[in-house]
């Protein structure tokens, strides 16, 4: 066992961890900037400089918040919930490949924590354990309102995984690798996965939208409908880890749509710079980041447009829509590659 | 019969064209509304560092006012109190005593004079009423109280400084017309 590589990892995994929760905290405080904004609004700007420290005001108010336990609730799987929620959406980071390699002291160290062979389906397990989370807690909050979120959820989630695995099969055609770090190098220049496939890209980015349970397909919280949807009976910081969850999965969701459809971390033009190779992989990481900032503002962008749809609507366009437009999908670009590589 | 306004549109059940049907268009054409108002001036007044511009007919907090030498004007006749609609002010008169001339300017005077500013509704009705220009609504903002008593403003706070400097300035309200209404004999308030 080689010792540096371990404490390396352990370091950077610490280090992913914090960016991971950095970013949450802040999608938090970009979520009401760009809300204000799109209202005419000027959004928080109380808590220090531009309300930079509205998201520590927040996090402390979850903390100092009553714990309330409904009597009637099942004690332990209403404390696991949002426990399996948070966990599940801090476990999805570690496949991505957030950037290339770095060389110190003549040793390499790579920007991803474990190169999976299988980094896709990874991700897609996590995603569906994460389901667990919000069905456990608005099944043990033993509340009418919280189990019909958590029934929308699971629903919803099955619904939609489907169509996103497809699109995901397209996109793995076109690759011929599962492995996330694959995929990427595959990329490189503007070779970018988007140009090969935007439907698939389209469909992905649908599901991905689902999968998050952001507006417009944010159901099973729908306040106007479910009081709080699956987190009703929650409160204190239990809340607050099923909210917080929430914006880790839109942090990794966006990720994973520009490690697959943007390049990850490629940046075009970067080889005509002749820029030694640690800086470019630090410029290439930064342009990752970029490039998840732009999903995560697109992910609030159509949440301040877009009202929810109706329950019918959504399994309407879930199963009528997507998942035979994902099936298209594959078929196209099955039969492309069947006859290019033919020839 | 005619539209108030040309944003009107007549809705139609007809079946949706291909392109509406995949939504995409219409939801990137609202997307870029979002975007327009990302960029437009912020509607949002900064409160305490930025006060919106009261109008010129505002009807905020009660003054009392003294005359040119510094007297009350208040006779404490009551007729405010019986104009008000919501019965939020109450006054108790006396009798001005031989001495306090510099005081008073009219023989009788209100001792005490309270208006409830949690029951007011600033009307101005008491101003309307008011035959000795005594009272007047301003441009002041009355202050928010974590109790319901200290809503209960007294004469300290309602009769104006003595101070010439620090006088309240009703000048917008008490105008020539607003003298000539008040001295006119065929108003039922001043009969």
């Amino acid at each position: 066992m080689d010792w540096t590589i371990l404490i390396y990892k352990t370091i950077f995994l610490f280090i992913i961890l914090l960016v991971t929760l950095l970013v949450a905290m802040y999608s938090t405080y970009g979520e009401r900037k760009v809300a204000a904004f799109m209202q005419d609004r000027r959004g928080p700007n109380r808590a220090g400089p531009f309300g930079l420290l509205q998201p520590l005001a927040d996090g402390v108010k979850m903390f100092m918040k009553e714990e309330i336990i409904p009597l009637s609730a099942n004690r332990v799987l209403f404390i696991l919930g949002p426990s399996i929620a948070m966990t599940t959406a801090l476990l999805t980071g570690v496949v991505i490949p957030w950037g290339g390699i770095i060389t110190i002291g003549g040793r390499e160290f790579s920007l991803q924590i474990a190169d999976l062979n299988i980094g896709i389906l990874y991700v897609f397990a996590m995603v569906s354990i994460g389901v667990y989370g919000i069905m456990i807690g608005g099944w043990a909050s033993n509340n009418k309102y919280a189990l019909y979120g958590a029934i929308r959820a699971a629903s919803q989630m099955i619904s939609y995984e489907l169509a996103m695995g497809m699109s995901i099969v397209a996109l793995v055609i076109t690759t011929g690798s599962l492995s996330l770090h694959e995929i990427v190098a595959q990329q490189h220049g503007m070779n970018w996965n988007i140009f090969y496939q935007p439907l698939g890209f389209l469909i992905f980015l649908t599901c991905a939208f689902a999968e998050t349970n952001r507006a417009p397909f944010d159901l099973p919280e729908c306040e106007t409908e479910l009081v709080g949807g699956y987190h009703t009976e929650y409160s204190s910081m239990k809340l607050g880890f099923y909210l917080f969850a929430e914006y880790i999965n839109m942090f990794i969701s966006s990720a994973v749509i520009a490690t697959l459809y943007f390049g990850g971390y490629n940046m075009p033009f970067i080889d005509q710079l002749g820029l030694p190779q640690n800086v470019v992989t630090l410029l290439g990481t930064m342009f990752f980041f970029l490039k998840i900032f732009g999903m995560i503002f697109l992910f609030m962008w159509i949440r301040w447009t877009l009202p929810r749809f109706r329950y019918d609507q959504l399994m309407n366009l879930g199963w009528k829509g997507l998942i035979p437009l994902a099936i298209f999908n594959i078929l196209a670009t099955g039969i492309y590659y069947y006859f290019t590589e033919l020839s | 019969m005619e539209k108030l306004t040309n944003r009107s549109r007549v809705v139609s059940d007809k079946k949706m064209t291909f392109l509406e049907k995949i939504y995409l268009p219409a939801i990137i054409k609202g997307m870029f509304i979002t975007l327009k108002h990302f960029f437009r001036k912020k509607t949002t007044i900064n409160y305490p560092e930025q006060k919106r511009e009261f109008s010129q007919i505002y009807r905020g907090q009660h003054v009392l006012k003294r005359d040119d030498l510094g007297r009350e004007r208040c006779t404490a006749c009551g007729l405010c109190a019986v104009a008000c609609p919501a019965e939020a002010i109450t006054m108790v008169a006396a009798e001005r005593k031989p001495g306090e001339e510099n005081l008073y300017r009219e023989e009788k005077y209100a001792a005490v004079y309270e208006i409830n500013m949690l029951r007011c509704i600033y009307c101005g009705d008491c101003e309307e009423a008011c035959p000795k220009e005594a009272i007047f609504l301003t441009d002041r903002i009355v202050a928010s109280q974590y109790q319901r008593l200290p809503f209960v403003y007294g004469k300290e706070l309602l009769v104006e400084p003595l101070d010439p400097d620090k006088r309240i300035d009703v000048s917008v309200r008490q105008t020539d017309e607003v003298r000539d209404f008040k001295l006119n004999k065929r108003f039922a308030h001043n009969k």
